[in-house]
């Protein structure tokens, strides 16, 4: 099988340290985000893995060391022309009040719209795209905020498709959503980098599915890298518990082979050796 | 107006845009009716025909002086007035993202205020009464500064900015009460009905001096309805999608405060109309800025016109200051807000 070369990357943070007021949460950083595929930040809380997506989507301006987007420095950068390549998720996005859906997906439009030049036709068909991907048309007249919590964050994912970056970047777009819900948005961010080359970089809550979804893993412990590469070389027990500091078995998905973690239970584990067929007393 | 609508809302949301805009086509009508009504009315007793008479073939007689000396130059005020106070708040609700944000809460009226009777007690009546609305202009562009400097840290936060307004209002207004108290009567008088709201002996030069704010921050604020909306999303989004937030904030903020401080300068103390005037218009047309701001200038053009009229009429031949009725309106109006949004707290 020939190996496609790898494209490279467009997007990468030299020697980053990055905090807020006084706290310095990046120690160091370096990364190159991989061109057409789906990266993942792993780690702890505190671990730096929001302020290294934050400061590499200039949301955040390191007090050390530089992002690069494209081969130029990110805050040289016309900050609109950024937006132009690329789009972001932030954290838990809150829309106001009576927005509907079709208006939100719009403004992922504002890079693009300058108020002497109008395209409205290339506007309505990048949002009515961005709709029917995310599959939230059937909501383009009603209100944000009366959706569920899937149907919202699907509709902030338009917002940023319509942007029609290359890049996208998500702070946690799975936190806090049924296991269902998470699953159907992971292979909707997949399908993107995978079918339509995008360069996705998320950050992840849960283990298993950054191990189930990304082609790059990247952990992150107290401010610093600590190791990267695909789920199955780094995805291991030995790292878990360097980097979490968590017990636990690292199995293969018979189906695909992505690495998954079950944690060790320290309480409870006499009962494996009990007889499968226990008889309980009921009284 | 088409134009601005559209410049919002790219894409099919076309039956709105379209509702909004007939129904500010309708504020617009109403208000030329209604400006029409208060040039007919007043202590001096004028028929209908008289005015259009007196507005189309004006000849030297008292109608004529009593339409365009008195009664068009106070009502072409009241109108200017009310709509830039309704932009101005219209802008801070939106940089603040708080519905009870006006161009009170940032302290630009108590800034204008202090200015005022700092003046009259320092000149009394006797330094022409002509610089008033300088220095009244001068008080409010001088607190909005304070209010920025001390709320800067490495930007500015809208809450951070509605906190420090708050307190330098609370600071401004001990000022002006401590004036008015040690003032003599002729003084304090003129000081509170300024402090009211009035726009009693209003001139041709004063709409004059009004009318270039309105023509450059209006256009100017509306080049950033986009921007705002942008905005209303979250910092972190408005960033994403490539707005200048920092940026923005300082231009619309620039534009509130001119709006707010030249509107003060001329009518006085006219609270409420900023707060109460983009609530009714968003009800009417939406939150999106492009559509909010002609609409919240209509409604408070409105709401002015009519304290103004009531003043003018409702109590002859006592002449009250318009201040009353905005007052009279605008609380009850505030106390159903916070109602309302305890409620959805709940």
């Amino acid at each position: 099988m020939p190996s496609i070369p790898a494209k490279p990357p467009r997007l990468t943070g030299e020697a980053l340290c990055a905090g807020y007021e006084s706290r310095r949460v990046l120690d160091g950083v370096d990364l190159a985000v991989a061109e057409g595929k789906l990266t993942v930040l792993l780690g702890p809380n505190g671990s730096g893995k929001s302020t290294l997506l934050k400061t590499l989507a200039r949301t955040l301006i390191p007090s050390a060391g530089r992002v690069c987007l494209d081969g130029k420095d990110i805050h040289r950068r016309n900050t609109r022309e950024v937006a132009q390549r690329l789009g972001i998720l932030p954290q838990d996005p809150s829309a106001p009040e009576g927005l509907t859906v079709q208006q939100l997906v719009g403004m992922g439009r504002f890079p693009h719209q300058r108020l002497w030049r109008q395209d409205a036709e290339q506007d309505a068909r990048a949002i009515r795209e961005a709709m029917a991907y995310a599959d939230v048309t059937a909501f383009a007249e009603r209100s944000v905020d009366a959706l569920s919590g899937g149907q919202r964050q699907r509709c902030w994912i338009a917002m940023v498709l319509a942007q029609e970056t290359d890049l996208i970047l998500l702070d946690e777009p799975t936190t806090f959503l049924d296991l269902k819900v998470q699953v159907d948005l992971l292979e909707l961010l997949s399908r993107l980098a995978h079918e339509h080359g995008r360069t996705l970089l998320l950050v992840l809550h849960d283990l298993n599915l950054a191990a189930a979804y990304a082609d790059q893993l990247v952990m992150m412990r107290e401010g610093r890298i600590v190791t990267s590469g695909a789920p199955e070389e780094v995805f291991t027990a030995t790292n878990l518990k360097h980097v979490f500091d968590l017990d636990a078995h690292v199995l293969e998905d018979p189906e695909t082979g992505s690495p998954i973690c079950v944690p060790h239970k320290r309480q409870g584990s006499h009962r494996r050796a009990q007889p499968v067929s226990h008889q309980r007393c009921v009284s | 107006m088409t134009h601005s609508a559209s410049l919002t809302q790219p894409g099919n949301d076309t039956d709105a845009t379209t509702r909004s805009v007939i129904l500010s086509a309708l504020l617009a009508l109403v208000l030329l009716a209604s400006m029409g009504l208060s040039l007919s009315l007043g202590s001096f007793p004028t028929s209908f025909d008289q005015i259009a008479h007196a507005l189309t073939a004006p000849q030297d007689s008292d109608i004529a002086f009593i339409v365009w000396e008195l009664r068009l130059p106070r009502i072409l005020l009241a109108v200017l007035v009310g709509a830039a106070l309704a932009v101005a708040g219209a802008i801070l609700q939106g940089i603040v993202r708080n519905p009870l944000a006006s161009p009170d809460v940032i302290g630009i009226t108590s800034g204008a205020a202090m200015a005022a009777v700092i003046f009259l007690a320092l000149f009394g009546t006797g330094l022409s009464i002509h610089w008033l609305p300088a220095s009244a202009l001068l008080g409010a562009v001088f607190s909005a500064l304070l209010v920025f400097l001390l709320a800067w840290k490495g930007g500015i936060s809208p809450s951070r900015m509605v906190l420090v307004g708050i307190g330098l209002s609370a600071a401004m207004g001990a000022v002006t009460t401590l004036l008015i108290v040690i003032s003599d009567d002729a003084a304090a008088m003129v000081a509170y009905v300024w402090l009211t709201g009035s726009l009693y002996a209003a001139q041709w030069q004063d709409v004059l001096g009004m009318l270039p704010w309105l023509l450059i921050a209006v256009p100017l604020c509306l080049t950033y309805a986009r921007h705002m909306d942008a905005m209303a999303l979250g910092d972190h989004v408005a960033l994403g999608l490539g707005v200048n937030v920092l940026r923005s904030r300082l231009v619309l903020m620039a534009c509130s405060v001119a709006l707010a401080g030249a509107a003060v300068a001329f009518a006085g103390g006219l609270s409420f109309v900023g707060l109460i005037a983009p609530h009714i218009a968003a009800r009417l047309v939406g939150r999106s800025f492009g559509r909010l701001v002609p609409a919240s200038a209509l409604v408070g053009a409105l709401i002015v016109l009519y304290a103004d009229l009531l003043g003018r009429v409702a109590f002859l031949p006592k002449d009250l200051p318009a201040g009353i009725f905005v007052s009279g309106v605008g609380a009850p109006f505030f106390v159903y807000l916070l109602h309302r949004s305890r409620k959805r707290l709940h």
